[in-house]
């Protein structure tokens, strides 16, 4: 099975019905994408897909139709996405767990949507579960994001 | 090479242990100045130390000896050295530390944390200082009960301490320049001159110079790091994907191994057939580990499938089989033989009581799970005897002993990493997780795995915040409260733990178990007649420590009954409580929590606001939350909450925390509930366990004040006065008294 991670192309030895999720944590060793609940309702899980938000755990590897991004293709500590910029800036991790699944998502809010309102942005994020709450601030620093995405 | 300093008043010592090309800090403390049963075994003059800070060539680290599950401990330990050592957070590394420096074995260790293998001869320092006194290490390393910053804030600010006093020794020796005439800044001794001399460049010689005495600590209006808030050290890495949890651990040649545990709760498996498990793609073997079944595969989902393909026979449930029998035990604990304590018995309430108008009422909460975003999780390797485990944990040191035990090799075998933590609230406490990885490593011997419990697993199998109900019996004379009787009961959280193997040290059914009346008790109204009664309930389904523990449920019941009070007083919720409020930092938080929602106003049309109060793990805490009603019904539409925490070292962390705990607490409080159907808990996954939502998620207004006596950590105390604030705005925008968690139970939340 091929398939293209961050601009890398790797061939793998997986069924066809493997979830994208468990082909790139197990397969390919790729562990900023997270399982949370399997069943696409947390997502934690969110990769992009030519440029589109997915869950990962429900795209089976076969069916996985363009170029993945992760959280990891996304930005580097060294060279941050605008998106990682704002929550770095807003503190917005706790536990930090779900929040690559939120970025992405948030990412994916932006491009379609550069100036989301508070209802907007808590449509597009009700499907990320945070345990730890972060909500206010995730929702701070996607208006954050979204006037620095505006002005670059 | 150990270097031992003076006393502090606190009862605890520096010292310092020689590494290669540096030099480690950290804190020694004797048994005769920790007032704890555990370190009865333990001679006088023995020591353990707990390594806090270490300077090598290479840099500086620190060393966190507490569990990082969110709520920012690392960031605000760090600081507390950085305080006095005068070094930047940006320029440090922090580190979880192990469980115990003494275990680390060359033989397996090739990137042990937080010393290079290189180190070996340091560490048999601490090995010689720990081995036969987990006890005394035990009082440390649990991550719990908002305890990590008051624990921490004399110790780690002194170790801080003396390492700086002792490189400027160091740097008066080399340059021959008077002490007195150094100054410390970002890291490096600076000479009179303005020349530099690292940290980092002193470091190895550090070692051989006596100690400073125990420097006196920096007073508060001298701080540049505490008190104002700091970039999380961990805030990159979880923007970036690349911080590591256990779930994370990557070794080569890793298999993946899933859990099944059974569906009956402490049940055992009779029999099970794997045949067609194993005739699966990927699947290497399955595992019968006593108390579960574990798949292991080449990836998780293959795992995943083949435990799915598994043939059970479970032990049928020892516990009644619906919900309504698990409360019929409950209410069958109000009884003087099933009574744990009675710790507050102020007048003669009965004499009260006789002849008054009593208001009585129960109260009624389901068991909870945490729900984790990690679920369960450990990596684990066993090979030559030895066993390495990388997990997050609340208790490395338990996790350590309870490995070996079920490993069945000796404690000085099992090396232990504890990683970050992808949320706890008490669920990494529990050690089955580490049970169960030592058992498969044991099985699977030489090659790595990874274990991870399904969310389906980690949702309907426990353990659990126990079901409780709360009873009150009360009369109110003149506008106050004269006679209040209240009561709790619940299965015991610790004698659970302990058959389970994961306390520090055994709780026998027959010890009180303060969580069951956590909170209900020792709160500071002053009521003439004032009893307060806990009662321990059989044992039911697996119970543990979740966010805030027993005042999860006794607030709630507290003071939803006190809200009760006021309207049978006809009294004002807040001015009744402030008139019974004995403790003047208390009173505060209320009064500034009125303040800050403007109590005095009237909510707007179509919205009502409710109060509740709490001093919970030594924090007075106050919250108002403001309903509205909408079409799509209940909006929780603002919270206001006001902590105190005697000293607040980061005021932007203070203010996450609380937000997060008040969210915890609101997000059980609408919609959480664990219940049983035929033996088996109902809830399996985030469709039927709903958490709190971005569109659920309220304004929330926080306030720290800094009255109260010690400082006190924030993890929790937000979390307790939801429910309750929560229940009683309801009852005061529709006149319904709901008295039975979950609230949505009984009506609809937009």
């Amino acid at each position: 099975m091929d398939i293209t991670v961050n601009g890398t192309a790797y061939t793998l030895d997986l069924p066809d019905d493997t979830p994208l999720l468990w082909a790139l944590r197990d397969g390919l060793g790729i562990t900023g994408v997270k399982y949370g609940c399997g069943i696409a309702q947390c997502g934690a899980c969110t990769v992009h897909i030519d440029g589109e938000a997915v869950r990962s755990c429900q795209v089976a590897l076969a069916d996985t139709w363009g170029e993945v991004t992760t959280i990891e293709g996304l930005g580097t500590p060294d060279a941050l996405h605008v998106v990682q910029q704002a929550w770095i800036a807003h503190q917005v991790a706790q536990c930090g767990y779900c929040q690559s699944g939120q970025i992405m998502q948030a990412v994916d809010l932006l491009n379609t949507n550069p100036e989301p309102t508070d209802e907007e942005i808590d449509q597009a994020m009700s499907g990320n579960v945070c345990r730890c709450a972060t909500y206010p601030r995730i929702r701070a620093a996607i208006h954050d994001a979204a006037i620095m995405m505006r002005e670059a | 090479m150990s270097r031992l300093g003076k006393y502090t008043r606190r009862g605890f010592l520096i010292a310092s242990v020689a590494v290669a090309g540096g030099v480690v800090f950290g804190v020694r403390t004797y048994r005769a100045n920790l007032e704890n049963p555990l370190t009865a075994a333990i001679s006088p003059g023995e020591a353990a130390l707990t390594p806090y800070v270490k300077i090598t060539a290479d840099g500086i680290t620190i060393i966190t000896p507490r569990a990082e599950m969110g709520q920012g401990i690392h960031t605000t330990l760090a600081a507390l050295v950085a305080e006095e050592l005068d070094v930047d957070l940006a320029d440090i590394t922090v580190d979880h530390g192990p469980p115990s420096s003494a275990y680390f074995n060359g033989g397996v260790v090739e990137e042990g944390y937080p010393f290079p293998a290189t180190d070996q001869s340091a560490l048999a320092e601490f090995a010689r200082a720990q081995r036969d006194i987990p006890a005394v290490f035990l009082a440390y390393q649990i991550t719990g009960g908002s305890t990590s910053t008051h624990d921490a804030y004399e110790k780690m600010r002194q170790a801080g301490a003396v390492a700086r006093e002792t490189l400027k020794a160091v740097a008066a020796k080399r340059t021959g320049l008077a002490i007195a005439r150094l100054e410390t800044q970002s890291g490096a001794v600076v000479l009179p001159d303005g020349t530099r001399l690292p940290y980092t460049d002193l470091a190895a010689d550090a070692a051989e110079v006596e100690l400073a005495d125990t420097p006196r600590l920096r007073p508060k209006s001298a701080w540049r790091i505490l008190g104002q808030s700091q970039d999380r050290v961990d805030v990159v890495a979880k923007s970036t994907g690349t911080a590591i949890y256990a779930s994370d651990i990557r070794l080569p040649g890793m298999r993946f191994g899933v859990i099944r545990r059974s569906p009956y709760l402490r049940g055992a498996i009779r029999s099970f057939d794997p045949s067609e498990a194993l005739a699966m793609q990927g699947v290497d073997a399955v595992l019968d580990i006593g108390t579960a079944v574990v798949a292991i595969a080449e990836t998780t989902w293959a795992a995943m499938q083949a435990l799915d393909a598994v043939i059970y026979d479970w032990e049928p449930p020892a516990y009644p089989l619906d919900t309504e029998g698990h409360f019929e035990v409950i209410a069958a604990a109000f009884t003087p033989d099933h009574q744990d304590s009675r710790q507050r018995n102020d007048g003669d309430v009965e004499e009260a009581l006789s002849g008054a108008d009593v208001i009585a009422a129960e109260y009624r909460v389901p068991y909870l799970a945490h729900a984790t975003m990690e679920p369960m999780s450990a990596a684990a390797l066993f090979q030559d005897g030895s066993l390495r485990i990388w997990t997050g944990c609340q208790g490395p040191t338990v996790a350590r002993r309870e490995a070996a035990l079920a490993a069945g090799i000796a404690q000085e075998a099992v090396t232990l990493t504890t990683t970050l933590l992808g949320g706890g609230f008490g669920r990494r406490g529990e050690m089955d997780f580490v049970q169960n990885v030592a058992k498969v490593a044991v099985q699977m011997e030489g090659t790595p795995v990874l274990l991870s419990y399904s969310r389906e697993d980690d949702t309907s199998r426990g353990p659990y915040r126990p079901a409780a109900i709360g009873r009150f019996r009360a009369a109110v004379k003149d506008g106050v409260p004269v006679a209040v009787d209240v009561s709790t009961a619940s299965p015991s959280i610790l004698t659970g733990i302990s058959e389970r193997g994961g306390s520090p040290a055994p709780t026998p059914g027959f010890l009180p178990d303060f969580t069951i009346g956590q909170a209900l008790w020792d709160q500071p109204y002053g009521i003439e007649n004032y009893r307060v009664t806990a009662y321990k309930a059989d044992p039911l389904l697996p119970v543990g420590f979740w966010r805030s523990v027993g005042a999860s449920q006794n607030t709630f019941f507290h003071e939803c009954m006190m809200d009760e009070l006021a309207v049978a007083a006809a009294r004002d919720p807040i001015d009744m409580r402030r008139d019974l409020i004995t403790d003047d930092a208390s009173r505060k938080v209320l009064d500034a929590v009125a303040d800050m929602a403007d109590w005095g106003t009237a909510p707007a049309q179509g919205r009502a606001r409710g109060v509740a109060f709490a001093l919970v793990f030594g924090a007075p805490t106050a919250q108002i939350i403001e309903v509205e009603d909408t079409p799509q019904g209940i909006k929780v539409a603002h919270v206001w909450v006001a902590a105190d925490v005697g000293v607040a070292l980061d005021p932007r962390n203070l203010d996450a925390q609380l937000i997060s705990g008040v969210n915890f607490g609101l997000s059980a409080a609408i919609g959480e509930k664990i219940t049983l159907s035929e033996g088996m808990v109902a809830q399996s996954n985030y469709h039927d366990y709903p958490p709190l939502r971005m569109y659920q998620a309220p304004p929330v207004t926080t306030r720290i004040l800094e009255n109260a006596p010690h400082i006190r950590g924030i993890g929790e105390p937000g979390t307790p006065g939801a429910a309750p604030a929560l229940a009683n705005a309801v009852f005061a925008l529709t006149g319904q008294r709901i008295r039975t968690l979950p609230l949505g139970d009984s009506i609809a939340f937009a």
